[in-house]
């Protein structure tokens, strides 16, 4: 009952995630579409891969022959940052997540998964396994859905859509930094640099995928540098 | 481009994406101590959500100001009622009606 219960509350908390996921894999869809791709192809990377800004990234090498090299390059850059929120979430999971339930929800770890589970006290197997379902649905079948329809939806409803994604991410960050100082100074550290990175010269021509991890990883580092955690009892 | 091509791009970005995330998660079994270390994953989600948020998200709509209402709805939303369909539904619901608004004006 309890497994039970706590697969179905993370089943609910993937809601939001789904939904967003939807409109960003839609938009997914239609670029590897215009990009020559074939809708089983969009479909296929999406479902192996459940990353927003590798699989941009990767679809853009891709057109090219032989660029392998390249390829994992980019990748390693851009996703390092699953390695740091995979560190961070070991430190959560309770004593049954561990194994071959690591080495198998483990793939699931995205950006606001990842943001979802580290707000609980510990992270279960079973509402890990429940958060994951929607957002994975939504990121296929948005993609699945923008590679076959395209531009079927109103451009104002796409426009729409297109925000709830970024909601989201101040849902997660706003009621947490409103309430601990410390927090809210790393995290405004975190958005000067990344508007830095993306209107000063030089400095825009980086991708956004590293841009993002540089900024974050310099903020957390000065986050822990000046307000270190206290040891949690 | 041919299948096989194809399916070598694909074992590499799939691959690669996969390891970075499933063997971190896998290796570390132990509660970690060092301060620093605790401290700086305590910050990272933030600083990635903000970093990816900050300023794209005022691109993200037909119009910058559509988003910044959207985006200041959504931050005093969440800071009332912290549910996150509530919060993204609503900052939808207000980039569309003030996507509206401006094209009346």
């Amino acid at each position: 009952m309890k497994i039970k219960n706590s697969f179905l509350r993370g089943l609910k908390s993937g809601i939001p995630i789904g939904l967003g996921y939807l409109s960003v894999s839609f938009t997914f869809g239609i670029m590897a579409i215009s990009l020559g791709f074939a809708w089983w192809q969009a479909v296929l990377i999406s479902m192996t891969t459940v990353t927003s800004a590798g699989q941009l990234s990767g679809i853009t090498i891709m057109v090219n022959p032989g660029q392998y090299i390249e390829m994992l390059i980019s990748q390693l850059t851009i996703n390092i940052r699953y390695s740091f929120m995979a560190v961070s979430l070991s430190q959560k999971a309770d004593g049954k997540f561990k194994g071959i339930f690591r080495w198998l929800l483990g793939f699931f770890i995205t950006d606001e998964i990842f943001a979802v589970a580290v707000n609980e006290e510990n992270v279960t197997r079973s509402f890990f396994s429940g958060l994951a379902v929607i957002p994975y649905l939504g990121w296929t079948l948005g993609t699945l859905a923008g590679a076959l329809l395209g531009n079927i939806l109103p451009d104002s409803v796409m426009s729409a859509l297109c925000i709830a994604i970024y909601g989201m991410f101040v849902a997660i960050i706003a009621p947490k930094a409103t309430k601990e100082k410390p927090l809210l100074a790393v995290v405004a550290v975190a958005l000067a640099l990344s508007c830095m990175f993306y209107y000063l010269p030089l400095l825009k021509d980086i991708s956004s995928g590293i841009s993002i991890s540089v900024c974050a990883v310099a903020a957390a580092i000065i986050g822990a540098l000046i307000f270190p955690k206290k040891e949690e009892a | 481009m041919d299948n096989i091509q194809f399916l070598i791009y694909l074992l590499i970005m799939a691959g690669s994406t996969y390891l970075i995330r499933a063997v971190p998660f896998a290796a570390v079994k132990k509660k970690i101590n060092n301060t620093f270390i605790r401290s700086f994953l305590y910050y990272i989600p933030y600083t990635v959500l903000t970093a990816m948020t900050f300023p794209a998200a005022l691109y993200a709509t037909n119009s910058m100001i559509s988003a910044a209402i959207g985006l200041a709805v959504a931050i005093g939303i969440a800071i009332w009622k912290k549910d996150l369909t509530i919060v993204a539904v609503a900052a939808c619901v207000t980039v569309f009606v003030s996507e509206y608004v401006i094209g009346l004006l």
